[in-house]
């Protein structure tokens, strides 16, 4: 495993190693690129993680002080918790549920498209399907997807069984297990999916993949990866020119320290990555780095989300098996005629009953919550992914007053529904209740949205400069040797679960970085 | 989050025996009892009837009639706390002093859930309710001893998973 000098200035600093940080460090490393990556989080391994779902929160989950604004149910079920992603070297790629799914071609031009919409900042991507193809070949191979490649479906579970009669009884076509980066083989030597449950929680068995056991070792096999585990980025700092060039952190032991950088690439996920850049306000940038287009933290999106349960008159036992191995996609289409534009996804879940308890009605009590429970064993469960519009409005900024842990002013995470994002879940749920109820549920709940776990856009891609923060390549429009390389660039949020494109990106971004420090040009 | 504290929550079968059918047994003596003989509870700080209060309150607020009341005072055991004694004496207060606005002489003494859950709508907004109700939240069904009662199984790594053991059993359908 490589170390570097705080002082050595050729190297690339990756900040955050999930999706897009753990990947971009691999392949940056495999191509003989020079990298040091800061993880806030520590390490924790298949051996480490834990079956019980408050007790895996508690190891893995984001818990530094945030606050919350708006009209989302969120801000007043979990004021202080807006987001459900991980702190950990692999981040969020822990956590997922593997669902791997590409942006249908329409979806990377939302404005062309959709048109435009009132409130909404919609902007089309600067990239397209043609373009992304090869890279998510490459990242369907790397995560192993299934249902990609010659890699055969996982076997549908009692939660998929239930699903799929009720979405055939309706007529739905397109509903399979999924396209999951969820081995339903041996691959790539990790097992194949147990059918344990938990793939919340971290996979025991290795069978879902994550970075923190696949590109992170890989990585750092090469001797081009240091990663730096428990280390929390402060500020980015740049010179005259406004170049960046060192990023100030706190380490394990809180002791402040100055790694030096060629290349700073920002992967602290949506509501980390803008904060960084706007704590790093200096007298030349004083709103904040990279953002000269004012839209650094602006146009967070969390998917349109919600979950139906159903209970049935029989037992179900939902949480046996894959948590997320099943998906109707015949909503996921472009028709307005529905009332909304874009569309969603709706893909099988299942909670344990401490969180059911926590997450089915939260604030809920007395016989019409509890009798819910009382019929745990005989429920089923679904999840809704659609497309949410961009708007200015939403967005992270930093709180006035509060700070850290490290004396850092901590993000609000401010977020109004659109009106087009509740016709939209309004929709679903009726479509997720009449799939259950021709199934014969005896009763259904429409479940509003968890604390957000697909966070994305606020440091959008963009053509223009005045557009957005990033370019096609991630490379910020304003400061040429800096990147953002998670979900926070992408412009718009489309239907699908948004890990399997951030890899996509990632790995293409990295092909990028080298060919540009090869020619110099950064 | 999960370790709850479970001393003080002992099997006093003697201390019981006898007591008529109902309701909690306060015995007076810092205990309160099951009428079984199922369980009992020393309190320390706060009273046997602050205890039963909150008890009942738990019981009204996440009512499972196949849960035994032993596991409702697991959950609201760590009220009897030093820290949290007058936070309690305060909250109990505003309680019965709605429900005795109700026509109750307390609220443990309305006899109907219904009743009961009235009074309670009355100051579900206050923090008192909700200090109680989110403290439940974990505190009731994060206990895996309840799992089995509910039908939930836990972990089943341990096991080698449901790939051999009915991930797909559902015979229904």
């Amino acid at each position: 495993m490589a170390t570097f000098d705080l002082n050595d200035d050729s190297v690339v600093v990756i900040i955050g190693t999930g999706a897009g940080g753990g990947v971009l460090a691999n392949e940056l490393a495999q191509k003989g690129v020079k990298v040091v990556a800061l993880e806030a989080g520590g390490r924790y391994l298949p051996e480490d993680y834990i079956n019980d779902e408050w007790e895996s929160f508690g190891q893995l989950a984001w818990l530094d002080a945030r606050t919350t604004s708006g009209d989302w149910r969120v801000a007043k079920d979990f004021s202080g918790l807006p987001a459900w992603i991980v702190k950990a070297v692999g981040g969020t790629t822990t956590h997922w549920a593997g669902a791997s799914l590409r942006f249908q071609d329409h979806e990377w031009k939302a404005l062309s498209n959709y048109g435009a919409v009132e409130g909404a900042n919609l902007l089309d991507w600067p990239i397209d399907g043609a373009e992304m193809a090869p890279w998510y070949e490459k990242a369907e191979t790397k995560l192993g997807v299934t249902r990609t490649g010659d890699r055969a479906g996982l076997p549908g579970n009692n939660n998929y069984l239930v699903f799929e009669k009720g979405a055939k009884a309706l007529g739905y076509t397109e509903v399979h297990t999924g396209r999951m980066a969820i081995n339903s083989a041996d691959y790539d030597g990790r097992l194949a999916c147990q059918q344990t449950g938990f793939c919340f929680q971290g996979c025991k068995w290795g069978a879902k993949w994550s970075a923190a056991y696949t590109d992170i070792p890989a990585g750092e096999a090469t001797g081009n990866l240091e990663v730096r585990d428990r280390s929390h980025v402060a500020k980015i700092l740049h010179d005259e020119s406004g170049k960046v060039t060192a990023v100030e952190y706190f380490d394990k032991d809180g002791v402040k320290q100055t790694q030096k950088a060629r290349i700073v690439c920002v992967a602290g996920n949506t509501i980390e990555s803008p904060r960084l850049l706007l704590n790093s306000a200096s007298e030349m940038f004083p709103n904040g780095l990279a953002n000269s287009s004012d839209q650094v933290g602006r146009n967070y999106m969390r998917h349109v989300t919600g979950s139906v349960y159903a209970v049935f008159d029989k037992p179900v036992k939902m949480w046996r098996g894959t948590t997320m191995a099943g998906i109707m996609q015949d909503e996921a289409i472009h028709k307005p005629d529905r009332g909304f534009v874009g569309g969603y996804e709706l893909e099988t879940l299942a909670l344990g009953l401490p969180f059911m308890a926590a997450f089915l009605n939260p604030g809920g009590w007395g016989r019409s919550f509890t009798t819910a429970l009382d019929s745990y064993e005989n429920m089923a469960g679904m999840w809704i992914v659609g497309e949410d519009m961009p708007q200015t409005t939403n967005r992270i900024t930093l709180h006035p007053e509060q700070k850290d842990q490290f004396g850092l002013a901590i993000p609000n995470v401010h977020f109004d529904d659109h009106p087009n994002d509740i016709a939209m879940r309004n929709h679903a749920y009726q479509q997720g209740i009449a799939m259950y109820e021709a199934v014969g549920a005896t009763r259904a709940f429409p479940t509003p949205p968890y604390p957000s776990t697909h966070n994305l856009g606020t440091n959008r891609m963009s053509e223009r400069p005045e557009d957005g923060v990033c370019n096609k390549w991630g490379q910020t429009h304003d400061i040429a040797n800096l990147f953002i390389s998670d979900g926070s660039q992408f412009t718009t949020g489309a239907a699908e679960n948004p890990t399997l494109t951030i890899v996509a990106l990632a790995i293409r971004q990295a092909d990028h970085i080298a060919k540009e420090m090869a020619a110099g040009t950064i | 989050m999960t370790k709850h504290d479970l001393r003080g929550l002992t099997r006093r079968q003697l201390l019981s025996r006898g007591m008529a059918a109902g309701t909690l047994a306060i015995t007076g003596a810092g205990f309160i009892a099951a009428p079984n003989a199922a369980w009992a509870l020393e309190v320390a700080v706060i009273s046997p009837e602050q205890m039963a209060t909150l008890l009942q309150m738990a019981r009204d607020i996440y009512p499972h009639d196949k849960v035994p009341d032993q596991y409702y005072a697991v959950a609201v055991k760590g009220y009897d706390a030093e820290d949290r004694k007058d936070m309690v004496a305060a909250g109990i207060a505003e309680l019965d002093s709605a429900a005795k606005a109700m026509g109750h002489a307390s609220y443990l003494a309305a006899g109907w859930e219904e009743d009961r859950v009235k009074v309670l709508q009355s100051i579900e907004t206050g923090p008192f309710f909700q200090t109680v109700r989110s403290g439940l939240v974990t505190g009731l069904y994060n206990q895996k001893e309840v799992w089995p009662i509910f039908g939930y199984q836990g972990e089943s790594f341990s096991q080698g998973g449901y790939i051999e053991r009915g991930f797909n059993d559902i015979y229904w359908l």
